[in-house]
């Protein structure tokens, strides 16, 4: 088979999955997650081959993968769809395929499949533990089968497909499909549990703040339609003379060129989808729904999908930057990708919820990648994109599993009040889940970038290195993000894993099933090997290693940074790709990314290594009157909620529906109406009864009948009386003709 | 027989349903499961015949086709003059597709079961013949003549809840209030339709839209002493506030929710499905060739209508909490973006731009016909079990009709415009269209957008998510086969659009194409 049908054919199989299993195997739990798995497995199989043929190409930026068809007619031309594989999607398919399909597995144990059903468990709620009687005779509950377990792996399957839909494409448009049906899975598995209201309500927070995205990037996809005629990312990306076009003709507005513009009305989406300030505050919210989702769609793939695009249009984003100058459009970037990364990392450094605390360090690590497309370190913001989605998802799923672990421990003692999700409830977790505890260990050190063995202090080390030599103040912002993200890191660890258990519910908790430790293990693995791709060769010492060992020293930098081959060097946008350039070896960003990721993970073991029950959090006094704020996010929610839904809700349903329709409009109506019946009214009692009526009508007939009862009186039936009066008559006519037919002549 | 069918494919389809209301007529009243069948029977001849001309169309042939010419009124030059080009050929077949669908969906009415069948085959006709014709007279016939059947359907069949209150605190039936409201509004309309179409008429010498699209816009002396501009301006209102109330374009759309609302589910379907479309219809068949000038003059005007439309149509769903409500204002909503998209062709009807702009707004004609008849048929099978409009009173409805939840989940999207589904295609050409050239008016669009989701969330919500109403076990029963046999096509079309859209839109973008290459 050509390379570039089983490109095509990457995104089928989940999207079979999706329909075979809600149209007819979702009855059969066992049937279903086979179809799921087994898709996951056929879509990661496709992407290896795809991927390591796209290894094999010299040169891939300059001649990727290409196929399209045509799809939409407009007037005379066609619009184009296809898919296309170049270094950029290349990386990313693999780590989508991994992540993906690593969950896919992982959701079998997380689901409980194998456990008997629920004793009270419904449809639309987690399941609540069944009880069962062992050999012995005695009863005890153990966890219950998800009741709706088929229908989760139906909305993973949909949501696989637009994940690779939007990997593997080559326009914008089939990328914002994939986006959006991403989007629909995403706001699905928040509400998976659509029984709670917290859950419920979070659905529906995710679906409308990313659409505050979504429509800005609509705006941006109809103006680069307009502008290019195209949305294929060679024929704009690739093209200097568009792109030229682009950087130099006005947008009319705020002084923005149409590249800025559109740039930013494409950002503005990302913003939504990745959860950036001050688009941010779905994220934590969608953490109610269940852990995989977590993983797979609120860590790895999908808010990843923000970066990947604004990773896809950085030729445009960075179109007329001069002399090594960022864009307006870049610095806007930069801006707000490094005050969320802080921003978050403030936030989750006061969260309990094991899983709110992720999620803000998801924001804050989404944050660190934006800002480094914002100073032109797009190579640097793939490799964190990839890195992180290894550790993070590791990290959502070691997460998962704790929780896990926890609801056992909750069933056993049978005391249901104890929150499973809260790290002040857990501790000393490490000897009962091991497998569980040394991988959650390994990512957490990749998030904080534990020097040398990690991946994500490659990554990181090269955002910051980047950050160093072109922007400063991103620098100190992203260090001191690096430094809190280290502390609350270990914070997690410790109030986990380490010192002794603080409930009855933390002793009794136990390892995960196989099906969640083996996914835990594999992304372990890439947690640590993926940074050694990407070790610079100017680093002492490590730097000449893969060199020695006949590998290509640097390899991501070298195949990703292909990606953007064909623009011209020195020219605009050769200006700001040099940006991306490696740099030589510069001392102070290393030694920087040692102090924070090895001072902060100190800091919080020595704050954290032994909490006993009960006992208060003890950042409470230090940060004072901060403590709340941060606890309570800064009152984001709130502020939002009196700013921005309850008056739309206002304008909706009083203003609109009742005010201006009801009354303003139908008012006037109803007057016409009633003027109508007004006129029609006064023309009855004024013309019809006095004049038609009355004059007109009633008087004539009262003539008449006046004149009918005076001849009345001649109608007396009396034959002499007739006979008078025929007589008279006679005697008066012939007097009359008399008079006329003689005496008158 | 094929040959005479092919010859005269137009009427057959045109007259077919008023041969099936003889049909009707002659069967006996008591026997009503004899008579749902036979109206669904026969309904679904029209659209084999629908189906038939879509097959022999040629979308590559400019002008129209299967043109039928017959004196009619040889003292006033009118004829029966029929034709279709792809506009309209996409009508007809949405029109003979929803009617079956709708008969479908009407199984559940006991009452008059002979007249309320016969009627929506008169509601076809009437339909039918507005997208058929070629003659401006024959048009306002049938154009006038589809208002009597809705009105009896609403003013019969119509919900039996309700009151509303007029001018000076009177009140009155709901369902009365809306079909009166509903048709003197419609007929207000009218009046300055009939009396510009007697002007043109009087002036031209004929009543032949085709001819007159040479005549009538060829005219340059004074009429009646005036300027003729000024005389066209006057006659282009006449038209444009006929099929602006039809639409409805704000801020002539509330008579809308209430025919809506009080309508049956089947009334409601064909109302949102079909009705709405042949005022956006007028507009592309009679205004825009009729009127090229004065519509790209007064295009920036129907432009900021469009826009106040979607944003105050989305905000106006949000804002209810009677379900069928809401799912009416989603469509004025909708029909923002058709008129969005025409106007903007209007406005520069020699570009690109305009030719994917007027593209994309038929189809979402098409699209909308799908989604909202699909949305109002659901909202009537929950009213059906639940008895209830009210979204406050459902809730968590989701475990005990998991297929219907799918079902409104899928249909609301489409409704949304979730790419993958058809509104999505219809709705990113119109936005594309209309961006260079009423930028302004299509970034406020976006307004309206967001707030879609907002309703459409809303809907859900109330509908399926959330604890269990405990009140509704045992009384809420999982959508039948009759009720899926009418979601299904729909369904099936919806993703068809969405996933592969040009087999429908070859034929109207071509069409289009020759519509504006007349201007």
């Amino acid at each position: 088979m050509a390379t570039e049908t089983l490109i095509w054919l990457i995104p089928l199989p989940p999207l079979l999955a999706f329909f075979l299993i809600v149209l007819v195997t979702n009855r059969s739990k066992a049937l279903s997650h086979t179809i799921g798995v087994g898709a996951a497995l056929l879509s990661w199989l496709g992407s290896m081959v795809v991927f390591f043929q796209a290894l094999r190409v010299e040169h891939l930026g300059e001649h990727p993968f290409l196929s399209s068809i045509n799809w939409l007619q407009t007037g005379d031309t066609w619009l184009r769809i296809g898919v296309q594989i170049d270094p950029l999607s290349a990386v990313t398919l693999f780590f989508v395929a991994w992540t993906i399909f690593m969950i896919f597995i992982y959701s079998v144990g997380y689901h409980n499949y194998g456990q008997p059903k629920g004793d009270h468990d419904r449809k639309g709620l987690p399941p609540h533990g069944a009880t069962v009687t062992d050999v012995h005779g005695h009863s005890h509950t153990v966890l219950s089968v998800e009741p709706m377990y088929s229908r989760f792996f139906a909305f993973l399957g949909l949501f696989a497909f637009g994940m690779y839909t939007l990997v593997v494409s080559d326009n914008l448009l089939t990328l914002f499909v994939g986006w959006e049906i991403m989007g629909l899975c995403s706001y699905l598995l928040i509400g998976f549990w659509y029984g709670k209201p917290s859950a419920r309500a979070a659905m529906i927070k995710a679906f409308m703040t990313t659409r505050v995205g979504d429509v800005f990037m609509l705006l941006g996809l109809a103006y680069l339609y307009s502008a290019t005629g195209t949305l294929n990312y060679r024929e704009i990306f690739y093209n200097p003379t568009v792109l030229n076009e682009l950087a130099h003709s006005a947008s009319g507005v705020l002084g923005l060129s149409a590249a800025g513009l559109i740039s930013i009305l494409l950002f503005i989406g990302a913003v939504g989808k990745s959860a950036q300030w001050p688009l941010h505050v779905w994220l934590p919210d969608a953490m109610e729904g269940p852990t995989p989702v977590s993983a797979m769609i609120h860590a790895a793939t999908m808010v990843s999908a923000g970066v990947y695009m604004v990773v896809r249009i950085f030729p445009l984003l960075s179109a007329g930057a001069e002399g090594g100058h960022a864009t307006t459009a870049m610095t806007v970037v930069a801006f707000i990708g490094a005050f969320t990364a802080l921003f978050a990392a403030t936030i989750a450094v006061a969260q309990n919820d094991v899983k709110r605390v992720l999620a803000y360090s998801t924001i804050s690590q989404l944050g660190f990648m934006i800002a480094a497309l914002g100073i032109g370190a797009y190579v640097a913001a793939a490799f964190h994109l990839v890195t992180h989605a290894f550790f993070k998802a590791l990290l959502f799923l070691g997460s998962g599993s704790v929780i896990h672990g926890m609801e056992h421990g909750v069933l056993h003692t049978g005391n249901h009040k104890v929150d499973p999700q809260d790290m002040f409830n857990m501790g000393g977790l490490r000897k009962k889940m091991p497998i569980t505890f040394w991988t959650f260990l390994i990512g957490g050190f990749a998030l904080s970038g534990f020097p040398l063995v990690t991946a994500g202090f490659w990554s990181k080390d090269e955002i910051l290195t980047d950050a160093w030599k072109h922007a400063p103040v991103v620098f100190v912002v992203l260090a001191l993000a690096a430094l809190l993200t280290a502390f609350y890191t270990m914070r997690q660890i410790s109030l986990t894993f380490l010192g002794e258990p603080r409930t009855k519910e933390a002793e009794h908790a136990h390892e995960t099933p196989w099906t969640m430790t083996l996914p835990l293990s594999i992304l372990a693995f890439f947690s640590i090997t993926f940074g050694w791709v990407g070790i610079p060769e100017y680093f002492p010492i490590l730097g000449g290693i893969p060199k020695a060992l006949g590998f290509t020293p640097n390899w991501f930098h070298e195949f990703v940074h292909g990606t953007l081959p064909l623009l011209p060097e020195g020219g605009a946008h050769g200006a700001m790709l040099a940006l991306a350039e490696a740099a030589n070896f510069d001392p102070i960003p290393l030694i920087t990314s040692l102090v924070v990721a090895l001072g902060g993970l100190a800091l919080g073991y020595i704050v954290y290594k032994n909490i006993r029950p009960e006992q208060a959090d003890p950042l409470v006094k230090p940060l004072g009157p901060l403590y709340p704020v941060l606890k309570n996010k800064y009152y984001f929610d709130e502020l939002y909620d009196f700013l921005f839904v309850r008056p739309a809700y206002w304008v909706a349903e009083t203003f609109t529906s009742k005010w201006m329709d009801r009354v303003v409009i139908d008012g006037i109506l109803h007057f016409f109406a009633h003027l109508t019946g007004v006129i029609g009214n006064a023309f009855r009692d004024y013309f019809d009864k006095p004049i038609i009526n009355e004059l007109l009508g009633d008087r004539v007939a009262d003539v008449v009948q006046k004149i009918g009862h005076w001849a009345r009186e001649i109608q007396t039936g009396r034959v002499q009386q007739y006979m008078i009066v025929a007589l008279v008559s006679i005697a008066a006519f012939g007097a009359l003709f008399y008079y006329l037919l003689v005496l008158a002549r | 027989m094929m040959d005479f069918i092919i010859s005269n494919l137009l009427t057959l389809i045109l007259f077919t349903p008023l041969l099936a209301v003889l049909v009707l007529i002659l069967l006996p009243g008591e026997q009503k499961s004899l008579l749902r069948w036979t109206a669904f029977v026969l309904s679904l001849i029209p659209l084999l015949l629908s189906l038939v001309l879509w097959f022999e169309f040629d979308p590559n042939q400019a002008g129209f086709q299967f043109q039928y010419k017959l004196v009619w009124y040889s003292a006033l030059n009118s004829s029966y003059h029929v034709g279709v080009d792809g506009i309209s050929l996409s009508m007809v077949l949405l029109t003979t597709l929803l009617t079956p669908l709708a008969i479908l969906a009407s199984f559940t009415i006991e009452d008059r079961v002979k007249v309320y069948m016969a009627l929506f085959f008169l509601l076809e006709l009437g339909m039918l013949g507005v997208f058929l014709s070629l003659d401006l007279l024959l048009f306002f016939v049938f154009w006038e003549f589809g208002l009597v059947p809705m009105y009896f359907l609403i003013n019969q069949w119509g919900s039996e809840k309700g009151e509303r209150e007029v001018w000076g605190g009177a009140k009155m039936p709901a369902r009365v209030y809306a079909s009166f409201k509903f048709m003197v509004y419609t007929m207000a309309g009218s009046l300055g339709l009939l009396l510009a179409i007697q002007m043109i008429g009087g002036v031209a010498g004929t009543f032949d839209i085709l001819e007159l699209y040479q005549r009538w816009t060829s005219l340059n002396q004074p009429l009646f002493g005036i300027q003729i501009g000024a005389v066209k301006s006057i006659a282009f209102w006449a038209f444009a506030i006929a099929f602006a109330i039809k639409v409805p374009v704000w801020p002539f759309h509330t008579w809308l929710p209430d025919a809506h609302t009080e309508a049956p589910t089947a009334g409601s379907m064909i109302l949102a499905g079909v009705l709405l479309k042949l005022g956006a219809y007028g507009f592309l068949r009679l205004v825009l060739p009729l009127y090229p000038y004065e519509s790209k003059f007064f295009a920036g005007a129907l432009a900021f209508l469009a826009v106040m439309a979607i944003i105050f149509g989305a905000l106006a769903a949000y804002g209810q909490d009677d379900f069928k409500r809401l799912v009416a204002y989603s469509s004025v909503n909708h029909m923002g973006f058709v008129v969005l998209g025409i106007a903007a062709a209007a406005f520069a009807a020699d570009t690109l731009d305009a030719n994917i702009a007027l593209s994309g707004a038929v189809l979402q004609m098409f699209n909308h016909g799908l989604s909202a008849a699909g949305m109002f048929f659901l909202v009537g099978v929950i009213y059906e079990r639940t008895h209830t409009r009210n979204l406050n009173e459902m809730g968590g409805l989701f475990p005990l009709i998991p297929v219907y939840g799918g079902i409104l989940i899928f249909t609301s999207m489409a409704s949304l415009g979730l790419p993958g589904l058809n509104g999505f295609v219809s709705e990113f050409l119109v936005v594309r269209g209309s961006w260079p050239i009423f930028t302004l008016y299509t970034a406020l669009a976006m307004i309206g957008l967001f707030f879609t989701g907002a309703y459409i969330l809303k809907g859900i919500k109330q509908v399926l998510h959330g604890p269990l109403n405990e009140h509704w076990i045992g009384h809420v029963s999982e959508i039948n086969a009759r009720e899926l046999m009418v979601i299904v096509p729909l369904m099936v079309l919806i993703l068809a659009i969405g996933v592969w859209p040009s087999w429908i839109l070859g034929v109207i973008n071509n069409a289009a194409a020759a519509l504006l290459a007349g201007l």
